[in-house]
Order: structure tokens, then sequence, then C-alpha cells
């Protein structure tokens, strides 16, 4: 069987920027196994702009981001298998995949990296009721037979949902002829990114209207139209207030989905919020020596914060395959380590990461969290123990926005005997 | 001239194609749709009933229990998914359990083997996630779980490997019955037989009351279903029914033969033979329904829903046999539930009909069974790898939720009555029938099908007609209209993201 330092599931962003700081941080061995024909995941159908504004300080698009990982990738002479499914990853870290050449084939790895992304929620994840006719895509499906096969899914077009995929297809089937006559969205606010809502739907004159859904698809065969309605605070339709429109397309953008089969397979422990693995400061998975990073951990906004993440899980992988030759004695230890839990309360629905050694952690340690409801004027407050020691002033949160704290190794060995990190929205 | 025409290729028509194509007889199958299984037989329950539902001395309580005996050795013959999971139906009171009883004689009586009534502790052994209230229930062994699809599809597969002809596209129209000839007229012109069989789903009434004075009537009887992720699909290992009402066996959970989880039906007679809507009301029925008899179903897991409409005649039960005022026209009608788990009953007895006729030769070279599209997971790895070797398409996984690779779905397009559409590979392959409902694959398989059947890809359908995926290509519409192509483009915001 081949062996491998490190083993990265997935040749998107996350895999890409794995891949390239553990290599940096000294790994040789590294294989990248990528179900598609290509590197880049996703960010190979995401032809807008508004890519890589933190990472390399310009504006790129999808594939030009891509591509600058695929080059450092490159560079450093990182393998890589295409067209490559993984079908399994055991315990002990065995993985079988499969590819047209290769066959059915196993690796082994000392580190396991898990990258695989997310996916869409389908439409059946809403039991919307109707019919079910050809010209019902998520969002990433037309976006796929748009931008990368030049092929026009349909027409008229309504838009349920206001992901981010969602609002940049709005503009993308505008800009190829469509006409969008209108976006809903099940929540009293968007789940996508404000400057995405102005400049794909203000400036092209698409309304959004929140607290909406479809209650209704007609037609047998191609949809003729979606019946939408307002609905109450329990998200129950409102009777009444139906609205019909004639469309021969609905895109769905109703939520990602990690895609953790693999992980939940291999006793990969899962938080239910997030729906991705449950993580330590390292991004370390509970099976020692897995890690995971970007949307099979939790999904993200940006791509830039991707990256960065999963250069933190690509640099502790690193640690973690050296601390098996170098000392075994120290790996045994860190079983009794003792930990800090990170508490999401009071509008915080979760942390990533939910536990810090702070043996382990870097100087800084990046807590990113979302809140659960939009609040305006608000602080974030973090609590050591029972003492609040920050609170930072936001003039509005959103579900739909990422946000984030740090941590340094200094403050938390300040407090001796620290067992619980609680953030909070706390009103102004 | 044909000896046999049969209306409708679902799972009664395949039926008695099978079995009539065991005979040198002249034999064809007229579908409206694209596709064999398109109507009531893809969307039902794919239950394989034990037999104890149906009134002794009915048609229906004798083929189910027939078909229900005859499906294991043909799931063998043809190579369709199986499996004998046994049934229950649950008691939630004391007071209904001489019902129970009563279940358990009629079952006695139609020949079911191997009832018996279990109490509320064996109940939890077998199904620790039925509901707390349930106090016993009626026990069938026999009961199982068949891939409805896969049955429709394997019989119809034999049938035309046997020399049985299936047209699709071809809507009947009309009737007529000429010196003790029949013409049936189609969308695709006419066709002329000595014998016509009316196995027309919810239409089988139409046609029938073309050709007769004595009048029937079918309701097309919606069922909205659930299906959960296979995550949840060992949350019951057993059928879990309710005990039986007017409206029939009422909602049920059950595993499928593909490991999801399903959950439904609902009963509601409707006027449209069409209507295969689901509806908000009929799907929180579904979910309020099913959490009566099992506790704890991880509804986060749906992933798809879909109805189906029952063929409902009045008199509630199967109407098989000549029509006796249109002497050559053979009834298949009224078949709902048990109609599945009938149908290889079925399939024998219009065949028997129609030998009792014509008196036809059998065939010496009929051929008995069928081999399945290859199911690369249940090959053993050394298998696998030596069919990957030889057949690389069989690497290359094209539905990834599913797991299903460019081989099978080669073998399904190319196979005798092969996938021409999504759906049609989706219900011989599962390819899109996952998680994700086909997000991923659907750009991939779409082009599959379009190399294979040398059509361009803006000709692939979801299903047939007018169920066209893409309806054109980028900015065709800005072009045609005004010649000025980049108008929008450049006015656009695109730039600053």
């Amino acid at each position: 069987m081949e062996k491998y330092s490190i083993v990265i599931i997935g040749g998107g962003p996350a895999g890409l920027a794995a891949a390239v700081s553990a290599r940096d941080s000294g790994i040789e061995s590294i294989l990248i196994l990528e179900r598609d024909k290509e590197l880049g995941g996703i960010l190979n159908q995401c032809i807008h702009n508004g890519f890589g504004l933190h990472t390399f300080n310009e504006e790129l698009t999808g594939p030009e981001y891509a591509a600058k990982f695929i080059e450092q990738a490159a560079e450093r002479k990182i393998e890589y298998r295409l067209n490559t499914m993984v079908i399994d990853i055991s315990p002990d870290k065995v993985i079988t995949a499969m590819n047209r050449t290769d066959g059915l084939f196993e690796v082994k790895a000392d580190a396991v990296i898990l990258a695989m992304g997310c996916r869409e929620r389908p439409r059946g994840a809403l039991n919307i009721p109707g019919y079910r006719p050809a010209g019902i895509y998520s969002a990433g499906t037309a976006q796929r037979l748009v931008n990368m096969e030049g092929y026009l899914p349909g027409r008229e077009v309504v838009i349920l949902g206001s992901g981010d995929i969602g609002l940049i297809m709005a503009r993308r089937m505008t800009l190829e002829g469509a006409k969008v006559k209108v976006v809903a969205e099940l929540m009293p606010y968007s789940g996508g990114l404000k400057r995405n809502i102005v400049q794909c739907l203000d400036d092209f004159g698409i309304p959004l209207k929140l607290s909406h859904t479809v209650v209704d698809i007609k037609g047998k065969e191609r949809v003729e139209g979606v019946t939408i309605a307002r609905v109450d605070s329990r998200n129950r339709p409102i009777p009444g207030t139906e609205e019909f429109y004639s469309c021969d397309t609905l895109l769905l953008s109703v939520g990602l989905i990690p895609e953790n089969e693999l992980s939940g397979n291999m006793g990969v422990e899962m938080s239910p919020i997030t729906s991705g693995p449950i993580v330590n400061e390292s991004l370390e998975t509970n099976i020692k020596g897995v890690f995971a990073c970007g949307n099979v951990l939790h999904v993200h906004d940006l791509v830039d914060y991707v990256s960065e993440e999963a250069a933190s899980a690509g640099r502790h992988a690193a640690c973690y395959v050296k601390s098996l030759t170098q000392n075994a004695a120290t790996a045994e230890t860190d079983n009794e380590d003792s930990f800090i839990r990170l508490c999401p309360e009071n509008g915080i629905r979760y942390t990533v990461p939910s536990t810090i050694r702070i043996r382990h952690m870097d100087e800084s340690l990046t807590v990113r969290f979302r809140v659960s409801n939009v609040y305006r004027n608000c602080y974030v407050s973090v609590y050591f123990d029972d003492e609040r020691i920050s609170r930072r002033k936001k003039q509005i949160v959103a579900p739909g926005e990422m946000e984030e704290i740090h941590l340094t190794r200094e403050q938390l060995l300040n407090h001796p005997g620290l067992q619980t990190v609680t953030l909070k929205i706390e009103e102004a | 001239m044909y000896d046999i025409l049969i209306i409708g290729a679902g799972v009664s028509g395949s039926a008695a194609a099978r079995e009539l194509s065991r005979y040198d007889l002249k034999i064809c199958v007229l579908e409206r749709a694209e596709d064999v299984c398109c109507g009531t037989s893809k969307a039902n329950s794919g239950i394989v009933h034990a037999g104890f539902d149906a009134e002794p001395g009915s048609l229906m309580a004798e083929l189910n229990v027939k078909g229900n005996e005859m499906m294991e050795q043909l799931s063998r013959d043809l190579d369709f998914p199986f499996r004998r999971n046994g049934s229950l139906v649950v008691c939630r009171s004391e007071k209904d359990l001489p019902e129970l009883e009563r279940l358990m004689k009629q079952g006695a009586a139609n020949g079911v083997k191997g009832l018996r009534i279990i109490d509320r502790t064996e109940l939890r052994e077998m199904e620790p996630n039925i509901s707390e209230e349930a106090c016993a229930a009626l026990f069938a062994p026999t009961g199982g779980i068949v891939c409805p699809f896969g049955l429709n599809i394997a019989l119809a597969e034999n049938a035309c490997v046997n020399g049985a002809e299936f047209h699709f596209n071809t809507e009947v129209t009309g009737l007529t019955h000429e010196d003790g000839i029949w013409k049936v007229h189609t969308s695709q012109g006419d066709y002329e037989s000595k014998i016509v069989v009316n196995a027309a789903g919810v239409y089988a009434d139409v046609f029938h009351n073309m050709v007769s004075e004595k009048k029937i009537n079918i309701t097309p009887r919606r069922g909205d279903y659930c299906l959960l992720d296979h995550a949840a699909g060992t949350h019951v290992s057993r059928t879990v029914f309710s005990l039986p009402d007017e409206f029939g066996k009422g909602v049920l959970v059950s595993p499928t033969v593909h490991g999801n989880l399903l959950i439904g039906p609902t009963a509601i007679d409707i006027d449209d033979k069409e209507g295969t809507n689901t509806t908000r009301d009929g799907l929180d029925q579904v979910l309020e329904k099913s959490a009566r008899n099992v506790k704890d179903i991880p509804y986060r897991k749906v992933i798809t829903s879909f109805a189906g409409l029952r063929a409902h005649e009045d008199g509630h039960d199967f109407i098989i046999g000549e029509v006796q005022d249109a002497p050559g026209f053979i009834d298949c009608a009224g078949i709902e539930s048990p109609g599945l788990t009938s149908s290889p009953a079925i399939g024998e007895m219009i065949a028997g009909i129609i030998r009792d006729i014509l008196h036809p030769e059998e065939k010496k070279n009929f051929i008995e069974t069928r081999k399945g599209i290859l199911n690369p997971s249940e090959l053993t790895r050394e298998e696998r790898i030596a069919l990957i070797h030889k057949n690389p398409a069989y690497g290359n996984i094209i539905c990834r939720c599913e797991m299903i690779s460019e081989g099978e779905i080669l073998d399904a397009i190319h196979r005798p009555l092969g996938a021409h559409s999504l759906d049609g590979v989706k219900r011989r392959t599962r390819a899109g029938m996952g998680r994700c409902q086909a997000g991923f694959c659907t750009p991939r398989t779409m082009e599959i099908l379009a190399r294979e059947l040398h059509v361009d890809q803006s000709e692939i359908t979801k299903s047939g007609g007018n169920s066209k995926l893409i309806v054109g290509i980028n900015k065709d519409s800005i072009r045609t209209e005004d010649g000025s192509e980049d108008r929008i483009k450049t006015d656009s915001t695109e730039g600053r993201n």
C-alpha cells in the first residue's frame, strides 16, 4: 500500500491551501485526491470577481484565485490525482479511492485533512409542494451549466433563497439574457452578503421579497410558474398572500450542507449546528491526526477565510506528523491535555474551534462564528469563565456574514485554571 | 397486425408482456410516456404486501398472496432488488386489539403464512424506535420491499428480449372493433390487433368505457411521500403500518431496498388523472402521521417528496378479464395497492386468459432470466479492481451521493429499452436519487446521454416530452433581439463586485 505523510481529501481552495502550508511547514510527502477533472473546486465555476481582496489585496475571479493556489502547489511539486473519488477513510487513516486509471486503490496516511467542501440543499429538504418538472435547479447547478458549458437553463427565472450563489446567479442569468422576476427569501433577512444584494439585485432592479417562500410549483413537464406567499413568524405561509409568477425556471439557493459522509463514516464527531466536524484549536477532529478545513468544517462566505483556515489546518497537520516521529511520548501525553471549552451563547450559533489546548495554540487564534439573527448596535462580548474580558461594538451582525474574534495565547495564559471562554451578543 | 396490443408499460402491462412473450405471439406495448414505469408504477411504496388486508375471496387477496410468493424467485430470475424484511401493523390502543385479531384471521383466510400478534416487549425488541404508545402489533414475516422501478424495468426488458415490441410516446386516442379485429388509434397512427390488454392505470376506465356498456369508474387517489437519506435508512428495519381505515393502509414507515427511509402515503381522492403534485397539506399529513407509530424520525434528512396516483375503482377490487360485451378486450383495471405485489400474478393471469383465446405455441427459445445493471458496490474488492481495469468507465464516479459510475450509466443507456432521459437513467441506476438530488450529476449525466445518443445536449430531457433541461445558449436572446450583444454586459456592474 502506498504511504503518505498527509493525504488531503479535496483539491478545492481549502485542500490546496492546506497542502501548500503543510509543505511550507516541512512535510515532503503530500497527496491531494480530487474528484473533479481539475483542481480548484467550485471556484472554477465562480467566474464573477470579488475573490482575493484579503489574501492577495486584489480583486480576482474564482478561476484566477484558484489558479494562484494551483500554481503554488505546482511550484512545490505537490502530488495530486484528479477524477479520483474517495469512497472510504478508515479510522486508522487508510483511504480507499478509485479512478479510471488506478482502479480501486488504498493509501495509508499519517494525517488526513478533510477538505471536501459542501453541497447545496435540494428542494426536497424544504418539502416545497407542487409538481416535479424540469426547470428546477439548485443555483450551483445552474451556475455550472451557464458558466462552464455556456447553456442557458431558463429564460424567466424565480429564485428561492438569497444565499450568495442565488444572488450571484440572479445577476448572471440577467447578463446572459434571462429575466429574473423575483428573489424570495424565507427569513426576514438575507442569507447572503450585503454587497451581493446591492450588486446583484439592487443594481439590476430585481426585487427581493423577505419572509416569502414558494408554496406551489406549476408545470408537469417544464416549470410554468411558481406561487410565492408571505410567511408568518413561524415560517408558515399566510393564506391570502399568494402571488403567482409565470416562469420556466426555479433556482434554489436555500443553504449549503458540509459534505461529511466520509467523515461521519470514519467516526468523526459532528456538530449538529454546523453539520461539520467538532474541532480543537488545531482544527483537529476527535480522531487524532484527522483535520478539517473550509466548507466541510463550516460554510464560509469568503474564500479568503477558507484559505486562511486551511493554511492553519495544513500547519497543524504538519506539526502532528512531525510529533509522530520526533517524540512519540509527547503525542501520548496529549491525550490527557486539559482544554478550554468555547461556549456560544445568547445569539451566537456556534464557534470554530470548539476547544482550545493552550500548549498547541499559536500566538494568536482566530475564532470564527455566526450569529442566529440580525442584531443592530450590539456588543460581541467575550467572557473568560464569568469575567467579561472584552466587548466589541457592532453596528450590525447578521447570520449571512461570518464573524471572528482573536484570542492570544498570552491572554489565556494570564488566566490560569480557565475553563470556558463564552461568546455572546449583548445589547448596547 | 399484432396478436396482442397492451396499453401501458407500467408494472401490470410489462408483467403481462413478459408472460405472453413465452408464446409465439406478436406483441406490442403502447406507452404514451417516453419510458416504461412512468405512471402509478413509479410512485408508490415499493412494498411487497403479505396479503392480510384484502377481503377474503377477492381477486386482490388471491393475487396479492400469489404475487408475494412469486416475487422471490422472480427477483432472482430477473435480477432486481427485493428483500423480505417483514411488516408490522401497529396498534396504539388496547381497544383496537380485536381489529388486529380480525386482520390476522383475515390474513390466515387469504393464505398468508406465519402471521402472529406480538406484544409490547417483543415489538420493542424488533423495532427500538417504535412509538411509546404502541401496545401490540401484527407481525407478517412474509412482507417485503422491492424496487418498483427495478421490478417494472426488469419485466419490460425481459419481455423485449423475448420479442415484445415497446412503442413509446404513443398515446392511445380511440378504439374500434371491426370483423373481430381491434383497431387502436394512437398519436402515432393506427394499430391493429386480435387482442387488446387495457393496463392503462388511472386511465383504464377511459378505455374500458370506450368499448363497453358496463361502465367502470376509476378515481385517482393521490398519495404523498417523503424520502429520507441513507443516514435514516435503518431507523426501522421492518415496514411499519397503522391499522387500516376506510382509505386504506394509512401512512407507513419503511426502509427501502436501497437503504433509504420512506414515509407516506396520504390518500386523497382527486379528479385530475395527472395530478401528481404534492401539496402542503399532504406533506404535513405525512410528517404528522408517520410520527404516530415511529418516534424520533429524523425529518431533517428528508431529501425529496413526491406523489403518486392509485387507480382506485369504485368496487375496490382488481378488474381482470375479458370484457363481456367487447370480445378480445382484456381489462387489467383498478390495479391499486397491492398491485405492485400482485403484478407477477397479474401477468400470469392475463397470459392465461389470452392463452385460452388464442391457443398459442410455446416458444422453445424463451429466455427466462435477465441480468440487471451491474452494481459494483456488491462486488468484492478484487472483482471491482478487475472490472475497472477491463472497463475504466466503472472507475469514473458520476453520482457522488449514490456512488454511481459512468459504467453503470452507459449500461443503462445501451441495454434493451435503454434510458434516454435523466429520469430514465435515475430509475435504472439511482444516479441523481441521492441526498443532493442530482445537483452535481445533472450536467454530467446530460453530457453522457447526449454523447451516447448522438444528440445535442439541448435535446436531453428530464422525462421526455417538453421537459427540456436547457432552453438555449448564453446571450442568445440578446443577440437575436437587437444585435448588440455587448450592451448589457458593458452597462453592467460586473466589474465592481
